[in-house]
């Protein structure tokens, strides 16, 4: 199945080359997790703060367990705020 | 004690400059800044009095910690009644304003009366004097600030100072001090204007003494820095990003208002957002953002520094606007940008130029502009008014125009002057107006973040994220996680936020600190610095103390517990179209009763008199 995967702020950099506005459409495999696909680019795990799958909030736990659907969209920050 | 103890009093309508001693028994019950000034408000005028008759006075206020070593200590606050909402009215601003005032040696200037002629009021430590500023009249607050200097042919004086919209009667002037940096919500501005003060000018070289206890203060500021440093939003993300990096955020979650709150996601958004300030721009190599920049002491430095595209046709034939200026925080890019479906980088950017350059408030300006989109759309505004200007979303030449005539106050410029809610009164459909209390809404919609829907309904200012910013806990999890689309626990939260706040405010530090620092972080501060006993407890009490008082204020000015809503759209008549939010409204009807509760205020949002004698009201 196919998924877009969305690296903001400082983690844009752990994109592949070919990524548009940070982001990047990709095959993943029934058994892949949050942690798992970031694994595959990299992404240290120190660095990863909000993740977001289709808008909605990941807890942690469910990052290491949570499989995916085809179409979904996963974007992840690092710590960052505003107002 | 850290307060210089000095109050500077102007009465404009004869010319009189007074010195008096602070009210020590009221600093030690509110502290300084918001809470302090307030109360000296509340004491001294009539909430039912016309914001912008002689009879309202202007405070300009210091926190304990202003101008000291403390981290982000060089806010100040003006506290006035508002003309834009009728409510209480304190408008914070960083830059370097407010340590020069607490290095003249005033926690407070009180501007009461008004001037039969324009004036500037000029400060030398004690020294102060009324200045005639008929040649300062008419002109921009960017002119007017340089004109002061080369006048006094003194590069280190510190000047506030409002522009032409202020002049021209626009409700949600702003005052900008250091050219960038604005107290801008609530027309603050607009009231200054009102008592023919043009600019108020500061220059101080006494130093910031009293410390109570030296050593301990040392300490507690270190251990906060930090605390500041080693946290990676105040210490890496805010510096690298500023609060531009929610644009992508709240796009997202589906919580980014957009076209006057139609929708909650905007196509547009990353073109908009902090990300795209740092991609290089193929017409000249360079980026929007130049660099970062800090306000006084502060160690976060979440200031953007831009600059616009010199080909881009807002600044094509304007080589004043092509340098480095004042760059778009979140807040203006979605006013701006977002909720008038602008996704032109270089023309949001312009529009804030035009903000500072003359004192308006970005975030009403915007979401005027949008309501005026919407009206035009439907008919209810045509060109006859604009004068021909198409005002569609989207367009980024009409985004240009509208900010330019209401900056200056020209034409149609003085209908959006009047800010969302009038405009939208005045052409038959007042349901286009997204406000609470008559005062435009910030970025973050209430239907895809429930809590801050109740923020918006019972801030005391009208419609502000910064009196309640439950989005660090429903959408980033500062301090903890919540989720944004439940109302279960909301009240509590928002209470604990808005009280937390009021502490912050009226200690001359930046909001900004609290995505690292905690009460416990900013209580040791406050005691060492300043004599008693300044636990976390006390701080807390202080806040919850300060927010029953400007609802008191508030009340007595002629509101109800009817102004603690939101607009229709919200509640009822336009749920999310998209996002995790689909299909939801705000259920504002299931935390108001619980808030009013937990706040010990009757059903019908009165404090009781349990309450008020608890807080020493």
């Amino acid at each position: 199945m196919e998924i877009t995967l969305k690296l903001y702020a400082s983690l844009s950099q752990y994109l592949p080359e070919n990524s548009v506005k940070h982001s990047a459409k990709f095959e993943i495999s029934t058994s892949d997790t949050t942690i798992s696909i970031l694994d595959r680019f990299n992404v240290p795990d120190k660095e990863v703060h909000l993740v977001l799958l289709n808008g909605v909030y990941l807890h942690p736990e469910e990052r290491k367990s949570l499989n995916f659907s085809d179409g979904d969209t996963l974007a992840i920050w690092p710590p960052v705020a505003g107002g | 004690m850290s307060w210089t103890r000095n109050v500077l009093r102007v009465n404009l309508s004869n010319g009189s400059i007074t010195h008096e001693p602070l009210n020590m028994q009221w600093a030690n019950d509110y502290l300084g800044q918001r809470g302090l000034a307030t109360k000296y408000l509340v004491e001294e005028i009539d909430p039912k009095c016309d914001a912008l008759s002689p009879e309202n006075k202007m405070i300009m206020t210091t926190g304990p910690l202003t101008g000291t070593m403390a981290s982000t200590a060089g806010r100040y606050s003006v506290v006035t009644k508002s003309p834009l909402t009728g409510a209480i009215a304190c408008s914070n601003s960083g830059g370097y304003f407010g340590n020069e005032m607490k290095n003249a040696g005033w926690d407070m200037i009180i501007l009461e009366g008004k001037s039969p002629t324009p004036v500037y009021l000029y400060i030398e430590n004690d020294k102060a004097e009324l200045i005639p500023a008929d040649d300062l009249w008419g002109k921009s607050a960017w002119e007017t600030d340089e004109l002061i200097h080369s006048k006094h042919q003194d590069p280190m004086l510190r000047i506030a100072v409002v522009g032409r919209a202020a002049e021209k009667g626009c409700l949600f002037s702003a005052i900008v001090n250091d050219l960038h940096r604005a107290a801008g919500r609530s027309g603050v501005g607009t009231v200054m204007a009102s008592k023919n003060v043009k600019a108020v000018v500061l220059r101080g070289t006494k130093g910031v003494g009293g410390i109570s206890d030296p050593a301990k203060f040392f300490k507690a500021t270190e251990d906060g820095k930090k605390v500041l440093a080693e946290n990676a939003v105040t210490g890496e993300g805010l510096p690298a990003l500023g609060t531009q990096v929610l644009m992508n955020v709240i796009n997202e979650v589906g919580a980014l208002p957009t076209h006057n709150h139609r929708e909650v996601q905007f196509d547009g958004a990353s073109k908009i957002s902090g990300e795209a300030m740092l991609e290089v721009r193929a017409s000249d190599g360079k980026a929007n953002l130049t660099t970062n920049g800090a306000c006084f002491g502060c160690t976060i430095a979440c200031q953007r520094i831009s600059t616009v595209d010199k080909n881009h046709f807002t600044v094509k034939d304007k080589p004043q606007y092509q340098g480095n200026s004042g760059g778009l925080e979140f807040e203006n890019a979605w006013s701006l940008g977002t909720d008038c479906g602008v996704d032109d980088l270089d023309a949001v950017t312009f529009a804030n130029f035009l903000c500072n350059e003359d004192a308006v408030d970005p975030i009403s300006l915007g979401a005027t502009i949008a309501a005026a989109m919407e009206l035009f759309e439907e008919g209810a505004i045509t060109v006859k008014e604009t004068g021909g200007m198409e005002l569609k979303f989207g367009s980024a030449e009409a985004l240009v125009w509208a900010t330019e005539v209401t900056v200056k106050g020209e034409g149609f410029g003085l209908d959006l002057g009047m800010g969302s809610k009038r405009l939208c009164e005045k052409y038959g459909r007042p349901e286009f107006s997204m406000t609470v209390k008559g005062q435009e809404f910030p970025a973050y919609d209430p239907r895809g973040i429930q809590g801050i829907g109740l923020a918006y309904a019972t801030s005391n200012r009208g419609a502000c994220h910064l009196r309640g910013y439950t989005v660090a806990s429903e959408i980033l999890g500062i301090p903890e996680k919540t989720d944004p689309l439940v109302t279960e626990g909301k009240a509590a939260l928002v209470k604990a936020f808005q009280d937390a706040t009021a502490v912050v405010d009226s200690a001359g530090i930046c909001v900004f600190t609290t995505f690292a620092w905690t009460l416990e972080d900013i209580a040791p501060q406050i005691d060492a610095a300043c004599e008693g006993d300044w636990s976390a407890e006390r701080c807390l009490e202080v806040g919850e103390r300060i927010w029953n008082m400007e609802r008191e204020f508030n009340l007595a000015a002629g509101l109800t517990a009817m102004d603690d809503t939101l607009p229709k759209r919200l509640l009822k008549d336009i749920a999310a179209k998209t996002g995790p939010a689909k299909g939801r409204v705000n259920d504002l009807g299931q935390m108001l009763p619980e808030y009013y509760q937990l706040r010990g205020w009757t059903p019908e949002g009165v404090p009781t008199d349990e309450t008020r004698m608890r807080l020493g009201l």
